[in-house]
């Protein structure tokens, strides 16, 4: 093994870690404002680039603002999926909610195979995200190098708004004690509505960046990111942000380094991440890195 | 005294009429329809099995096509000719000593429902302390692995190539048979002490526990007994559909399951039996939605996807709106029916 | 021999000292009852003798049996039962089940002959449906048997409770709060109905209570716990009259039965 290959498949690894890292906050802040497992998480993340193709193959809008569009959708249809799969029932037994959310998952899927078709289309890559740079020695795709930044800056966003900001501050609140929030006079209908915007939000982001990397979009795309950012908000310790991301990369560099340094392994992949899942569910429920 | 062997007359007589059934429809009906009969049978197994753990029990499990799988294969590398094995294991050959052994199929399915319980054992091992959603992640987590590992095992399982031309054994009255044994075992089971210990922990587990409920045994039993029909009941659509590969067991299937136990009502046997009937019907109905059809004479493309999405639809249905399903936790029984047709008969 | 006795149990949680160095004996037929402030380990106390919680030290004897540590069905399948301070009942079971599933523990049919409705399972199902019908009898609570358990109003699920958990067949009885939220009218009733159960059934009592005139009026011996530590023993009188006692708990309350 190369240096050279090594630090490809690294930077391979923290770029998807950081995807991974996008989408798993979304989990894991609906789990823990909700205490929900929002399986149809993945899905949101795979409208999002139906949105975006639609809205350049549709519209013919320069991709700049399609892909503003999309995330507005997408941010849309989240607190849309909030309200009305999971808000009518907030009073109801754990059951019910996770069956809500199993069947939203089926819905969104299946709604995107009746409505886009099952065959994979070709996600519209602007002539900048196509290029391949060497540094070092080292070629790296013009995505991973605008991942990272991208991702960084989403983070300090988030950052700011659950630090520093009212909504922010209702938001933690919630985690905390969701009654004591209520009484104490806290919207909370607005704040979780607030927060799935963000979770969908910045699964869009996620959802384009993967597809500037990986352009085939097909119905069940959601389904593989969805549970490797779902194992990475678990592994990571759920209900917290830093815990995402961690778990993210986590996720992102094992998925990658199992492949190369174990590759008879490889077609166990899948196994492994579920394994990582039930061992700390099992050991260490708070995750890996603790809790917020 | 008297009930209880008017009721066993009275369940004895349905089990006649069944066959009765049975043998007027191998007569007379067309093979579409046994084909659904069987699927329905088929279903009710996979659901009753899956409410007994989910329903009655309260471990809201999703590993259900796991076990079916590991039913579904270890039946099949037992019952299939050496000869049929060498055909599909081109790649690699199946290792000792399936690779010669061939037993008859009642032989195999026992085997198969019986090693599916051990897994079920297993797997309920560390579902022990986990509850909600976690429960659930977990029972899927393994059910993927499973998956998994059938799809690698190429000298076991034929990997995902799967495994194909199967002898059809499964007719009605395999599926009609194991159906009533299910149900019937499931009933006994849950209107017995065992089946209240199993209520109870559903209900309030540390309150269950403080009554002397061992959370442990019950907890196995329920996830070891729901295996076993689930693993009869993967052998016996093994059987049916004639093709197995990995991805036959998927969530897909679980899925569809927990559709049929939810609408059906999660603790009810009665309501899942009749909601797989239902939604058997209904699935295939769907099915003629989804491949092209000639309206006088205009080609109208199928929609693909329709299915899954009105089977989606009904599941958001029933859980935003009809939160109890068809039964709620009320059973059809003789004592009921007895009830409100002879009201003064009180003895 | 004495039914319950305690050698020094300590229960902590991390740095917090819930209970220290408890020490009781019981005697067969004696009720005792264990009462302080709010927060001074008294359901620490119940919950370390059934099992819920292991001693961090000390060690649990019933019948010179050494139970610490044991399971908590185990426990209840020795002879100890309980009731709680917020009710636990199986709320879509039927009052006649809810009963029914304290007699599970005592069940000697395996799951095999339940199955096949074996006669000698048949057997005892028919016992235990007799047994606990009569044990809503004694509660009052017969009419109600198909009712679901989560329908009744509060002082019957607190009775029904106390019938579940006779149906465990108890040596030793834990009470915890049983008087909680009744009016005088129904404490003087439920303290009759103690009294009548302990003498029907040969029962051990210990009660949790902080209604004064139910814990005064019917036991004998009185154990006062204050921040984990017992801070008096002796019987109502000596415990009314006990400084330390009404420094800690009672105030200047000074009517008692």
């Amino acid at each position: 093994m190369t240096f050279n290959v090594l630090l490809q498949n690294l930077s391979n690894g923290i770029s998807l870690g950081f995807l991974f890292a996008l989408i798993a906050i979304g989990y894991s802040m609906v789990y823990g404002i909700l205490n929900l497992i929002n399986f149809a998480h993945g899905d949101i993340f795979m409208m999002a680039t139906f949105f975006v193709y639609y809205a350049i193959a549709l519209f013919s809008i320069p991709w700049g603002l399609a892909f503003f569009v999309g995330i507005l959708l997408t941010v849309l249809l989240g607190i849309s999926v909030d309200r009305f799969a999971y808000r009518p029932l907030r009073n109801s037994p754990r059951i019910s909610c996770l069956c809500s959310a199993i069947g939203m998952s089926f819905l969104l899927e299946n709604f995107a195979i009746v409505v886009f078709g099952g065959r994979p289309k070709s996600f519209f890559r602007p002539e900048i995200f196509t290029k391949m740079y060497t540094i070092f020695n080292v070629r790296i795709h013009s995505v991973s190098i605008v991942t990272p930044v991208i991702a960084i800056l989403a983070l300090l966003v988030l950052t700011y708004i659950i630090y520093r900001t009212k909504i922010g501050l209702a938001m933690r609140a919630i985690s905390r004690d969701f009654d004591t929030a209520n009484l104490m006079g806290i919207n909370i209908n607005k704040t979780i509505a607030f927060t799935f915007a963000i979770g969908s939000g910045l699964a869009a982001i996620g959802a384009i960046l993967w597809a500037l990397r990986y352009p085939q979009i097909y119905p069940y795309m959601g389904i593989f990111p969805g549970w490797r950012a779902f194992a990475a908000a678990i592994m990571g310790g759920i209900g917290s942000i830093r815990g995402a991301t961690l778990g993210g990369f986590l996720v992102g560099l094992l998925s990658i380094m199992i492949v190369v340094f174990l590759p008879a392994l490889a077609g166990y992949k899948d196994a492994f991440i579920f394994i990582g899942v039930i061992i700390v569910l099992l050991f260490k429920p708070k995750g890996l890195f603790g809790e917020e | 005294m008297k009930k209880n062997i008017l009721y066993f007359l009275l369940s004895i007589s349905i089990i006649l009429l069944v066959i009765v059934f049975i043998i007027i429809a191998n007569r007379n009906f067309d093979s579409y329809v046994i084909r659904i009969l069987n699927l329905c049978a088929i279903y009710i197994i996979l659901g009753v099995s899956l409410n007994l753990i989910n329903g009655f029990t309260g471990q809201f499990s999703l590993g259900h096509a796991g076990f079916m799988a590991i039913g579904a294969y270890l039946s099949a590398l037992l019952y299939m000719s050496p000869e049929l094995k060498e055909v599909n294991f081109f790649i690699v050959p199946l290792i000792m000593p399936f690779r010669v052994i061939q037993l008859p199929f009642f032989v195999a399915v026992i085997f198969a429902g019986l090693f599916s319980a051990l897994i079920g054992f297993l797997i309920g091992i560390p579902c022990l302390r986990l509850k909600g959603d976690y429960l659930a992640i977990v029972t899927f987590g393994f059910s993927e692995i499973i998956r998994v590992i059938f799809n690698n095992l190429q000298n076991v399982t034929n990997g995902p190539i799967g495994l194909k031309g199967l002898p059809t054994y499964t007719n009605l009255w395999w599926s009609f048979g194991i159906a009533i044994l299910t149900v019937l075992v499931v009933k006994n089971l849950i209107n017995s002490s065992y089946g209240r210990a199993l209520k109870s922990i559903r209900e309030n587990e540390t309150a269950a526990e403080a009554m002397g409920v061992n959370l442990f045994f019950h907890k196995s039993l329920a996830f070891a007994i729901g295996a076993f029909f689930a693993g009869l009941g993967g052998a016996l659509l093994g059987s049916f559909i004639m093709t197995i590969d990995p991805n036959t067991f998927s969530f897909l299937l679980t899925f569809q399951l927990i559709v049929i136990v939810i609408v059906g009502g999660l603790g009810s046997i009665t309501g899942t039996v009749i909601s797989a009937i239902i939604i058997t019907v209904l699935m295939e109905t769907l099915r003629s939605v989804e491949a092209p059809m000639n309206i006088f004479g205009l080609h109208v493309p199928g929609i693909p996807g329709m299915r899954m999405l009105v089977f989606a639809i009904l599941l958001m249905t029933v859980v935003l709106f009809f939160k109890k399903g068809l039964m709620g936790k009320n059973e059809w029984s003789w004592d009921g029916l007895l009830k409100k047709y002879f009201p003064d008969n009180e003895r | 021999m004495s039914v319950l006795k305690t050698d020094n149990i300590t229960m902590q949680f991390g740095g917090l000292t819930a209970v220290s160095n408890f020490n009781i004996e019981v005697k067969d037929g004696e009720l005792v009852g264990l009462i302080g402030p709010n927060g001074a380990g008294k359901t620490t106390i119940f919950n370390m003798l059934t099992g819920t919680y292991k001693p961090t030290r000390g060690k649990i004897y019933f019948y010179d049996k050494e139970i610490n540590g044991k399971g908590i069905d185990r426990i209840t399948s020795l002879g100890i039962a309980r009731t709680f301070q917020n009710i636990r009942l199986f709320s879509d079971l039927s009052v006649l089940d809810n009963v029914k599933v304290g007699a599970h523990v005592h069940l000697k049919s395996s799951v095999w002959k339940t199955i096949a409705r074996w006669p000698s399972y048949l057997h005892e199902e028919e016992n235990i449906n007799e047994r606990a019908i009569s044990l809503l009898k004694v509660v009052h609570l017969e009419d109600l048997k198909n009712d679901l358990a989560g329908s009744l109003p509060y002082g019957e699920q607190r009775r029904l409770e106390i019938a579940r958990a006779l149906a465990t067949s108890p040596k030793l009885l834990l009470l915890d709060e049983p008087a909680a939220g009744m009016n005088p009218q129904e404490s003087k009733d439920l303290m009759k109905f103690i009294i009548e159960i302990q003498n029907r059934f040969k029962l051990t009592i210990i009660l949790i209570e902080h209604d004064m005139k139910v814990v005064m009026g019917i036991c004998k011996r009185i154990i006062v716990l204050d921040y984990g530590i017992t801070i008096a023993e002796g019987n109502p009188i000596e415990i009314q009259n006990n400084p330390e006692v009404i420094k800690a708990y009672l105030g200047v309350e000074a009517t008692y039965a």
